[in-house]
C-alpha cells in the first residue's frame, strides 16, 4: 500500500508540474529508466537466473520472474511478430492502480504506468538488449486489457 | 508524503479502537504504523509532556544502503522530506496538526521531531 500511494502521489505531484500528459509520460518513462539500470542489478541476485538464450525466453523471464518478484503478478506472454522480436506483455492484474477508479478528464492521454516501461527498457540495456517498451493498450483509457509491447532492436553487442 | 500519510493511516486505522489521548497515538505511529511501513519500530521515543515528540530510528531503511558513518550526510535531508510528510499526514487524518522535522547525525540514525500544533 505504502508503495502503490507513493505511486500516485509522485503522478499527482508531476500533473502539477507538467500541463501536458506527453510530458509527465515522458518524465515517468525516465525515472523509470533510471530505476531499471539499477534495479537489474537487484534482480539478477536476487533471481540467479542463467542468461536467456532468446528474445522469447527474455520477454517470459520479465513476465513471469521480475514481474512476479516486484509486483507480485504474472502478465501472460504473446509473441506478436513472425521475426520473433515483437512481445506483448498482458496484465490482467495490475496493482499500481489499485486506488485509480479512472483518469481525470483532462488526462486522458496519461500514461499512468509508464514508469513501468522505463524500467523494462532501462533494465534490459544494462543486459545489452536495446528495446523499446509503451504501452499499447491500457484498461485506465478504457481498453479492454493492459498491454505492455517489448520491441527488441538490433542487439546492441553487434 | 503527506498525502501518501493520509492515505495510509486510513487504511491502518480502520478497525483500530478509538486512541485515549495523544501519547497513544504516538506510540501508535511509533510501534503499529512504523513497523508496517519501515517493517521495525522506532527505537527510542521521548516527549517533554508539551506538544513535543522526539522518535529515533537507530537503522532508518532509507539511510542503511546510503552510508554507514558521516558520508553523504549532507544529503541525508532529501530521503527524509517524504517521511516527515508521512508522519504529519498520518498525524493529520487522526485530528493531529503538527510540525515534523528530521536531523541526521550519524547514517543510518536518524532523529524525527515531532512539534504538535494546538488548534
Amino acid at each position: 500500500e505504502l508503495f502503490v500511494l507513493t505511486y500516485g502521489a509522485l503522478v499527482a505531484q508531476l500533473c502539477k508540474d507538467y500541463e501536458k500528459d506527453e510530458d509527465v509520460n515522458n518524465c515517468l518513462d525516465r525515472m523509470g529508466y533510471g530505476i531499471g539500470i539499477r534495479l537489474i542489478e537487484d534482480f539478477l541476485a536476487r533471481s540467479a537466473v542463467k542468461k536467456c538464450r532468446s528474445y522469447s525466453e527474455t520477454a517470459d523471464m520479465i513476465a513471469q520472474v521480475a514481474f512476479k518478484m516486484y509486483l507480485g503478478v504474472t502478465p501472460r506472454v504473446r509473441c506478436s511478430s513472425a521475426a520473433g522480436n515483437e512481445f506483448s506483455l498482458i496484465l490482467d492484474k495490475n496493482p499500481l492502480v489499485d486506488f485509480v477508479e479512472e483518469l481525470p478528464a483532462e488526462r486522458a492521454s496519461l500514461c499512468y504506468c509508464n514508469l513501468l516501461c522505463g524500467v523494462i527498457r532501462g533494465a534490459l540495456e544494462m543486459v545489452h538488449l536495446a528495446a523499446e517498451v509503451t504501452f499499447l493498450q491500457d484498461k485506465l483509457k478504457g481498453d479492454a486489457v493492459t498491454e505492455i509491447g517489448i520491441v527488441f532492436l538490433k542487439n546492441t553487442e553487434d | 508524503g503527506f498525502r501518501v500519510g493520509q492515505g495510509l493511516i486510513e487504511r491502518f486505522t480502520k478497525d483500530t479502537s478509538r486512541f485515549k489521548d495523544e501519547l497513544d497515538i504516538m506510540k501508535f505511529i511509533c510501534k503499529d504504523f512504523w513497523t508496517t511501513v519501515f517493517k521495525k519500530q522506532i527505537d527510542n521515543l521521548r516527549t517533554n509532556h508539551q506538544g513535543i515528540y522526539v522518535l529515533q530510528d537507530n537503522k532508518f531503511r532509507l539511510l542503511t544502503q546510503m552510508s554507514a558513518g558521516k558520508q553523504y550526510l549532507e544529503h541525508a535531508p532529501k530521503y527524509l522530506a517524504f517521511t516527515c510528510g508521512l508522519i504529519r499526514g498520518g498525524l493529520s487524518n487522526l485530528g493531529i496538526k503538527s510540525i515534523v522535522t528530521a536531523e541526521v547525525s550519524t547514517m543510518p540514525a536518524c532523529k524525527f521531531q515531532v512539534m504538535i500544533q494546538k488548534m
